[in-house]
């Protein structure tokens, strides 16, 4: 009887050891970022069911923009922007290699940093995205009816478009600064006189809000600092935009050193409305230039390349009012401000803080001149007199903060590895977690905006190592998905990316996907070299030029036997899709071409050369499953030796077209 | 005016409707159109019930040999001489005529109906059977017979892949109420020359 008691009795200690084991153990789990209880259930989406958002992210080096869906981590589509993509043509077809077009000539390549959606009034409105690419600046547009790079256009005396590719509350501009200060205009100098020579452009480009065509507006000429990231104001605000800046030292070598020195670089506060007043005053020089301007036809289907040659230049220092410093410690990276626009959080990536900025006190600051001196003319404000606070010692190496709607900020922190929330006015730290591993940027849909949708946060981490089953030396980046709905942040995913995912940008699905574009109309096509039915399909010789118009509707093309080809002749094949339905696109392909394929939207019509060496019978076929009958979609050209009497012919089924 | 002859000349006038509303809709639905593609059939013409429906179609079926959906058929030249022929006679027999002509109408209108459907039925029979020989998809029936496609006259029916419905569309309600709306004026009439 008394042992029943006993064992009874500590049955039920154990019972409460192993409860209270429990308790503390889903704790722990909750401060070490632990997956939340039902994290497979809420980012699971149904087959068929679709995600609440999208998110756009930078494919970084790879040059292009991807498109996930929160909250599944599920890869839609990769758009083809900075880089040639062989599978779908782009960059190799002869209506889009003026798309790559450069001041430097043909550019196959680009390293794709942030991209950011139109706005009105302050908030997404997914007419388009904006992505800078870094290397070779420029600026791309990429239209959400079609998912496709509507335009690219270069940005003269700029060396590392990285300040990109933010807008203004309305659109009205999007935003590139220089990474690198170089001479300008370029020059053979020492590279040790860089100090005082070099400059840094901070240009502005107008975007047509009908079509939104971009227009470079102008530049300010700035000092040769590095510009790194912006964001506009909005709201009271509207009318600035903030820069942040590093190497204000104007080193040119060793930077991680040199550039590392000053206690304080600067947020540059420019304010383009006054901007505005002064080129409508005449207060700019013109300088000449050149730079590419590409743009993709949506009717043509093909991009030209106009050329800019001018560009007008605004010097800071003889236009009082339009740029300011604001002293931020450490090298700041991120340059992000609030909902309201009151704050300007600046993230020093070499820091253990969090400076924080007030818009208010900034216009005060100038009311009454309390300038800390100045640099090349650019009065430095005090900085106690902007400041609004400081997250103290909040995590080591801040390089990003993104809002929700409630007031709360949220930082990544490379150095730490983690993202850490904290609240706006009182600057306390609320929660924090940590990511797997280094993370770079992070994304809360609209979290750049006056009206952010404050769910989701995507933590974009530049290393997995065992994160993902290994694939050699080489493995992915990675997302990670956490919900901020409550007062802890949550983990729900872990996804792979493509590239780099610098930056990105999310807005919820409903605004965009009604305007989805399902196929390009046949009767608007305006290509010159479109045909609209079989019957028009013709095979042309123009000197050693044969212009082969051709149709592909399942399962065949027409004409699919062409004879009187010759070694040394160059086959521009312009291929129209009579597909008039969604998702049937057909691909080409022929055999041995030092080209690309091509992947033909139902209603389109592009063109690709082949420049056939042998003599023979070559196939070409459809490389996109597209009917019960694909496997059947083929055709031969037939080469003949240089000067054979073979005329040119082309038959379907053995009957010449058009007849 | 009396009741009835406002009826019959309603009801004869309402087949004029005809040539704005489609007469008929044939719907396909397949696992692959999420949004079904199907044709709005009017006395004049056959048109897409969503854009490029037809063309969707006729590609479907070029794979089993059916021929294309006409663009021309002598009945779009016929049945709208009909139609005007029978609402011009409608309403002189509403304005002119003695209310009996009012049945007379009807039943002459309903045999026209009936031979109207008859022919559709024809051509349905024909667009499902008259397959091209050369078809790159020939399937039989258990006895060894080619498979035909036809879709129904009035239903669903399940074609290979594909569900089809043939069901009237807004003229056919219009005809048939402009129909009833005749009859009734018969009887109405009936009723008033018995007081």
């Amino acid at each position: 009887m008394k042992s029943i008691v006993r064992n009874a009795f500590l049955a039920m200690v154990a019972l409460s050891f192993f409860t209270a084991c429990n308790k503390s153990g889903k704790k722990d789990g909750q401060a070490n970022g632990a997956l939340a209880s039902n994290a497979a259930e809420r980012v699971y989406v149904a087959p068929g069911k679709y995600d609440e958002f999208y998110a756009f992210v930078s494919g970084g080096f790879s040059g292009q923009l991807s498109v996930y869906g929160l909250p599944s981590g599920r890869l839609f589509r990769v758009i083809p922007v900075f880089s040639q993509d062989p599978e779908k043509g782009y960059g190799y077809s002869e209506e889009t290699k003026a798309m790559m077009m450069t001041s430097h000539g043909f550019v196959p390549w680009g390293d794709a940093h942030h991209p950011d959606i139109s706005q009105t009034n302050g908030e997404l409105d997914g007419r388009w995205v904006f992505i800078n690419e870094n290397n070779t600046p420029r600026i791309a547009r990429i239209s959400l009816k079609t998912f496709e790079t509507s335009e690219i256009l270069e940005i003269p005396n700029s060396a590392g478009n990285h300040t990109s590719a933010y807008v203004t509350e309305n659109t009205e501009y999007v935003v590139a600064g220089t990474r690198f200060s170089v001479p300008i205009p370029q020059r053979d100098m020492p590279i040790k006189d860089y100090k005082g020579n070099f400059k840094g452009a901070i240009s502005f480009i107008k975007v047509d809000q009908e079509s939104g065509q971009m227009d470079l507006s102008f530049q300010i000429m700035m000092p040769g600092f590095d510009y790194d990231k912006a964001h506009p104001g909005r709201g009271k605000s509207h009318g600035w935009f903030f820069f942040t800046t590093y190497n204000s030292e104007e080193a040119n070598s060793l930077l991680e050193v040199n550039a590392s020195q000053n206690d304080k670089d600067f947020i540059a506060a420019v304010n383009w409305k006054k901007a505005e007043e002064y080129l409508k005053a005449g207060k700019f020089t013109t300088m000449p230039v050149n730079y590419a301007h590409n743009n993709f036809n949506e009717n043509t289907h093909t991009a030209t390349t106009t050329w800019g040659k001018t560009v007008r230049v605004l010097n800071p220092a003889e236009c009082p009012g339009l740029v300011y410093f604001l002293p931020t410690p450490k090298s700041p990276h991120g340059c992000d401000v609030d909902p309201t626009g009151e704050y300007i959080v600046g993230s020093g990536k070499l820091a253990a803080s969090i400076t924080v900025h007030s818009y208010t006190k900034m216009m005060a600051a100038i009311e009454n001149k309390k300038f800390d001196g100045d640099a090349y003319g650019i009065p430095i404000l005090k900085y106690e007199a902007v400041l609004a606070g400081t997250v103290v010692q909040p995590g080591l190496g801040p390089l990003h903060t993104e809002f929700d709607a409630n007031g709360n900020a949220y930082t990544s922190f490379f150095i730490s590895s983690e993202v850490v929330k904290w609240k706006l006015g009182t600057w306390e730290v609320l929660d924090r977690q940590p990511v797997f591993y280094s993370i770079g940027h992070l994304m809360i849909p609209g979290g750049n905006s006056r009206k952010p949708f404050g769910k989701y946060l995507v933590a974009m981490n530049k290393i997995t190592k065992d994160r993902f089953l290994p694939t050699g030396p080489e493995v992915s980046q990675s997302a990670q998905l956490f919900d901020i709905s409550g007062d802890k942040m949550q983990l729900l995913l872990d996804f792979p990316t493509i590239g780099e995912p610098h930056y990105a940008a999310g807005i919820p699905a409903e605004k965009i996907m009604a305007n989805s574009q399902k196929i390009y109309k046949l009767e608007e096509n305006k290509h010159t070299n479109a045909i609209k039915g079989e019957s028009e399909g013709k095979v042309v010789r123009k000197g050693n030029e044969v212009h082969v118009y051709m149709t592909m509707i399942r399962s065949h093309f027409a004409p699919d036997n062409i004879e009187g080809v010759q070694v040394g002749d160059k086959v521009f094949f312009h291929i129209t899709n009579l597909e008039q339905d969604y998702d049937v696109p057909h691909g080409f392909a022929v055999l041995g071409n030092n080209n690309s394929e091509l992947l033909i939207m139902p209603g389109r019509t592009t063109t690709l050369v082949w420049e056939p060496k042998e003599v023979g019978v070559w196939p070409f076929y459809c490389t996109d499953f597209c009917s019960a009958l694909h496997q059947e979609m083929q055709g031969y050209i037939r080469i003949s030796p240089k000067n054979s009497n073979v005329p040119i012919s082309y038959t379907l089924d053995g009957d010449k077209l058009g007849k | 005016m009396k009741k009835s002859k406002i009826m019959m000349l309603v009801g004869s006038a309402l087949l004029l409707l005809l040539f704005v509303f489609p007469l008929w809709n044939i719907t396909l639905e397949a696992p692959q159109y999420p949004q079904p593609i199907g044709m709005n059939i009017f006395i004049t013409k056959i048109v897409d019930a969503n854009p490029n429906d037809i063309q969707n179609i006729n590609l479907m079926n070029h794979y089993v040999g059916m021929k294309p959906i006409p663009t021309e058929m002598t009945e779009f030249k016929i049945f709208p001489k009909v139609i005007i022929g029978m609402v011009i006679l409608g309403l002189l027999i509403g304005f002119k005529a003695h209310y009996q002509w009012y049945l007379v109408w009807f039943i002459l209108m309903l045999i026209l109906g009936i031979a109207g459907m008859y022919d559709f039925y024809l051509w349905e029979y024909t667009y499902g059977h008259d397959l091209n020989a050369k078809a790159a998809i020939k399937f039989l029936n258990p006895d060894g017979s080619p498979l035909d496609y036809q879709p129904p006259l009035f239903g669903t029916e399940l074609i290979l892949n594909f569900k089809a419905h043939s069901y009237p569309r807004t003229g056919a309600y219009l005809f048939f109420l402009g129909m009833a709306l005749t009859l009734i004026a018969f009887f109405i009439g009936h009723k008033e020359s018995k007081k």
